[in-house]
């Protein structure tokens, strides 16, 4: 298949080999389990449990809440010991809401129902299952995965791309779900498909991962729809516009989805997930994720429930070789740093590496010599340090303008820069800063209205008050004058 | 153990230092052979430009309260002081050097703000200050048997200009093999061509240039070179002169190609490349001067900022002009 | 001589026109001042020191009180202010305090319903002999219930970011940058 070039990216250290070999193992049942109910982008579920009460294995704990939202259920059967906040999976160490469990150890599942033949139902009924199911987009992005499933309503699609180039260095979770799993995740691809409705698949994986691309072919040899396709490695080739135009040359408009063009994006991940779902009737209640990174004593993947601990996580690899300079999530191009070993693994997590000083290789900022490796290096053809620049200045109108928001903080200008400055995290600010900026303004318009609306409110009852002050004289007046008119009838009658 | 530091968590390794020490590195082939070559004056004009660009440095940040250290370890001062040497003539006063090498520095550099913040190449703004100041000093070339004697475009320059055709002192011309490794007169960074290409491809290779301003540069001059040869080769100076006499090499690899003082983007440095050759071109046969590879990389850089205003990279899922692509072909539904 | 004769007479042709213009172009009232109350809050706190928006929004105008004035406006505000009058202003000292918010601290609050009476919008809940609540996405700080409270039960608390309202710091601010 004849691939298209994109512009810029880089090509970091794989260091793949740490984990590649590992087949995925399951984590042995931790002694409690911590659920946060925001593991999606949207709205956090809300408890459908309280304090005390027992629960199965993939029984509900938390409801989804509005259209963009996930459900949560139980990783295990157990009973709920709380229902409250806990540090978050997030790099800002701040709390969330969280329900904890503490496993009975019986893995006792609830009842399930799984369709007989998932081709037999209704498109819109994949859907509907997949979002019950709680499933959120496994890349990394957490994008809750039915939205994308019923993109069918609104654009004609043609496509469905699966992203298996994991190229982010040290994962190698996707890359073992292929070659273990390729049968079932070509099921999930199936169902995904059909649920979009389309017929043309096309299954991206980088050259670094020959055996997950065999793996795959082999199990999609009965399907010709389904095409295997190596891809070059490069980083970022997993940004899903990225993947997008080197597989079929489309490139997705500015702040548009890929389903603009035709094509929508899963993950490898997503597909199990999905299979799961359909085809078992299983929630999502479990991840693999990638353990690796020079100060893991043994890199692995790993089966973990939702909800455990990142130290149960680190202590099954035998913990620290030496103490890592940095604790992630997710790899080292795109994660984020993990403030301390207590928080849950959540559904997006599909790495924790611990890096060392030397992998790190972390150095002071020093002044920008215009060398232009970032714009090189962009392979969305901003100016880097242009908008690093301008956001250092506080001038936000400017970064906005040089397309702050077409920056997909793929981290490959950071990577190159030679004066280390920490382009990516100028521009994370910017756009924080940006939207935070945005939130103030509405609560001011959203301040205004209700003082405008109790303005009126009060101007209505004192006008009511007054109302009533002048119906009550009125009324007065009249009783007298009736009085009056009444006791001069009675004089007269008196007097007759 | 973690601080709070955005993604990413890993790094190419590359650093300010190692980008400078890479174009010594790719510098030294032809600074050694021409401090071989001009011997021991060369040499000590060599070291007394480097120091005083050290020196002038470690005041400069000494007097803005800058952390002297940090900034002197990135090597950028040598590396001015280096280019400095290689244009200078090399049996210049030692005093050239010197003042050659506070006028880079502070004018040239710390004046807008240190590194990274000056608009013009900071050894070309002091060539050009010592040019224009010390004409004599600054045009006293030594052949390299020890003759005092004109450099090759300034005798080119010397003759045509009284009137004489190309072909009738072409004798008196070095060979284009001599130019090429090098056994002529001039600044060091005038001699040998084979090295200075050398090392533009070494840098090249290395990634710390691209090839846009390069190619441009010498594609311009040499086209414009050819064509006007062609036409009058009894005025004009073919193409082999002007790629290997002069400075023309040294301007296109290591000169024009400087980082902070070259657009950014490849189409803006593409137009800075071609600016350049034309300037070059015009300046030695035209100007006032007979070579005009400074001047040329002066003004350009004058206009770098607008360049880089004016021709940025095409955004991901936008158009020239900034607005998203459109799909109207009905896949929207 | 000429030549100093003929730059007198331009300038003080021109200082005339300059002066006339003055004159005959001079803007009645201010119309800043209905634009930059437009953009203030509106809920006359008076926190900035003045009776009222209306005021203090004249005070800006007329640069007697700084664009910084308005603490609930925030440095969203001062920015757009700033950016408006064409004033370059420091705005390191604004973020510090940061927006508050009021917090009933329900073990003291009897009920007496003054500060729902007093806030201008609407952002606490509860009737008499209840206990009332805040609700935090409609309080400005504006602090007027905080000063009627009998109890003293309400508490100015700064507001605190979730996970979804924070982002990351500026790396000049972190100490990452140099």
């Amino acid at each position: 298949m004849k691939l298209f070039r994109i512009r810029g990216g880089v090509h970091p250290h794989d260091c793949k080999t740490l984990s590649a070999d590992k087949a995925i193992e399951d984590l042995p049942m931790p002694s409690l389990l911590h659920i946060p109910l925001q593991q999606h982008i949207g709205a956090a579920a809300k408890p459908a449990v309280k304090r005390g009460d027992h629960v199965l294995k993939g029984q509900l704990l938390a409801n989804s809440q509005g259209m963009i939202s996930a459900p949560i259920h139980a990783p295990t059967s157990g009973r709920v010991v709380g229902v409250g906040h806990y540090p978050a999976h997030h790099a800002s160490g701040l709390s969330v809401h969280t329900i904890t469990l503490q496993p009975d150890g019986k893995d006792e599942w609830v009842e399930l129902f799984p369709p007989a033949d998932p081709f037999a139902l209704d498109p819109a009924e994949i859907a509907t299952r997949v979002a019950a199911a709680g499933i959120v987009g496994m890349g990394g992005a957490t994008f809750p995965s039915a939205v994308k499933l019923n993109l069918r309503n609104r654009y004609s699609l043609h496509t469905l791309v699966i992203n298996g180039a994991e190229c982010e260095p040290y994962l190698t979770c996707d890359d073992r779900i292929m070659r273990e799993y390729s049968a079932n995740v070509i099921d999930g691809i199936r169902v995904m498909a059909y649920a979009l409705g389309v017929e043309n698949i096309i299954i991206g994986i980088e050259n670094n991962k020959p055996q997950a691309q065999a793996a795959m072919r082999e199990a999609a040899t009965a399907f010709p729809n389904i095409q295997v396709v190596g891809l070059p490695m490069r980083y970022p080739m997993g940004s899903e516009k990225h993947l997008v135009q080197t597989l079929t040359g489309l490139e997705t408009p500015a702040r548009g989805l890929t389903a603009d063009i035709g094509i929508v994006v899963h993950n490898p991940a997503t597909a199990l997930a999905v299979r799961d779902a359909l085809c078992e009737g299983k929630p999502l209640v479990s991840r693999v994720m990638t353990v690796s990174g020079g100060a893991i004593q043994q890199p692995r993947n790993l089966r973990v429930l939702l909800g455990t601990k990142v130290q149960d996580v680190i202590d099954y690899c035998q913990g620290f070789r030496e103490e890592p300079t940095r604790l992630i999530s997710g790899g080292p191009m795109m994660g984020n740093v993990l403030p301390d070993t207590r928080v849950p693994t959540v559904k997006g997590c599909n790495g924790i590496l611990a890096l060392t000083a030397k992998e790190v290789s972390e150095n002071q900022e020093s002044p920008c010599i215009r060398c232009a490796s970032c714009v090189q290096a962009c392979p969305c053809g901003l100016l880097p340090l242009e908008m690093a620049a301008n956001a250092r200045a506080g001038n936000l109108d400017a970064v906005t303008k040089l397309g702050l928001m077409d920056c997909i903080a793929c981290g490959s200008c950071s990577y190159v820069c030679p004066a280390h400055i920490p382009l990516v995290q100028y521009f994370n600010y910017a756009k924080g800063e940006l939207a935070s900026r945005q939130r103030a303004k509405h609560k001011q318009d959203e301040t205004k209205r209700l003082i405008e609306q109790r303005n009126e409110r009060m101007a209505a009852q004192e006008r009511a008050k007054k109302e009533m002050m002048e119906r009550r004289k009125r009324e007065a007046a009249a009783k007298k004058a009736a009085a009056a008119a009444a006791a001069a009838k009675t004089a007269q009658e008196a007097s007759a | 153990m973690s601080l709070l530091i955005s993604s990413p968590h890993t790094h190419s390794g590359k650093s300010v230092h190692s980008t400078m020490l890479l174009v010594m590195v790719a510098l030294a082939p032809a600074t050694i052979f021409g401090l071989y070559l001009f011997g021991l004056p060369a040499i000590s004009l060599f070291l007394i430009t480097i120091l005083g660009c050290v020196l002038a440095e470690a005041m400069a940040l000494k007097i803005m309260g800058k952390p002297v250290g940090k900034y002197l370890s990135d090597g950028s001062a040598i590396l001015t002081g280096w280019l400095l040497a290689m244009s200078l003539p090399p049996t210049a006063p030692w005093w050239i050097g010197l003042l050659g090498a506070f006028l880079a520095i502070i004018i040239g550099k710390q004046v807008f703000g240190g590194i990274g913040q000056n608009l013009f190449n900071p050894a070309m703004v002091a060539r050009v200050a010592l040019l224009i100041s010390f004409p004599l000093e600054m045009t006293t070339w030594v052949t390299v048997d020890g003759v005092s004697g004109a450099t090759t475009l300034g005798h080119i320059r010397t003759e045509t200009g009284q009137g004489h055709t190309l072909s009738s002192f072409t004798d008196s011309l070095p060979s284009v093999s001599d130019m090429g490794l090098g056994m002529i007169g001039g600044s060091m960074g005038e001699t040998s061509a084979v090295l200075l290409l050398l090392g533009g491809l070494f840098l090249l290779w290395k990634r710390i240039i691209t090839w846009h301003i390069p190619v441009s540069l010498l594609g311009t001059l040499l086209l414009l070179a050819g064509v006007m040869h062609a036409i009058n080769p009894n005025v004009y100076p073919s193409v082999e002169v002007h790629l290997l006499a002069g400075a023309t090499l040294l301007g296109a690899f290591f000169i024009a190609t400087d980082l902070v003082t070259s657009p950014v983007s490849a189409t803006g440095q593409l137009i800075f490349g071609a600016g350049c050759g034309l300037l070059v071109y015009v300046i030695r046969t035209w100007a006032g001067y007979p070579e005009g590879m400074a001047f040329a990389v002066l003004l350009m850089n004058a206009v770098t900022p607008l360049i880089d205003h004016y021709f940025r990279p095409r955004i991901y899922g936008r158009d020239r002009k900034g607005e998203p692509l459109n799909y109207a072909s009905g896949e929207n539904k | 001589m000429t030549a100093i004769l003929i730059l007198m007479t331009l300038g003080l042709l021109l200082g005339g026109l300059l002066g006339l213009a003055g004159q005959y172009f001079k803007v009645e009232g201010n119309p800043l001042q209905e634009e930059i109350e437009s953009l203030l809050p509106g809920s006359q706190c008076g926190q900035c020191g003045f009776p009222g928006c209306s005021p203090a929004a004249e005070a800006i105008a007329n640069g007697a009180a700084p664009v910084t004035a308005c603490p609930p406006g925030g440095k969203a505000l001062a920015e757009t202010l700033a950016a408006k009058l064409g004033v370059s202003v420091d705005l390191s000292g604004v973020a510090d305090k940061g927006p508050m918010i009021a917090y009933v601290h329900e073990n003291l609050c009897i009920g007496c319903t003054k500060c729902f009476k007093r806030c201008p919008t609407d952002a606490i809940l509860g009737s008499s002999k209840q206990i009332h609540a805040v609700f935090a996405d409609a309080c400005t700080g504006c602090e007027k219930c905080f000063e009627v409270c009998p109890t003293e039960c309400i508490e100015m608390r700064p507001l605190t970011h979730t996970v979804q309202t924070w982002y990351w710091p500026s790396p000049m601010m972190t100490g990452v940058a140099a």
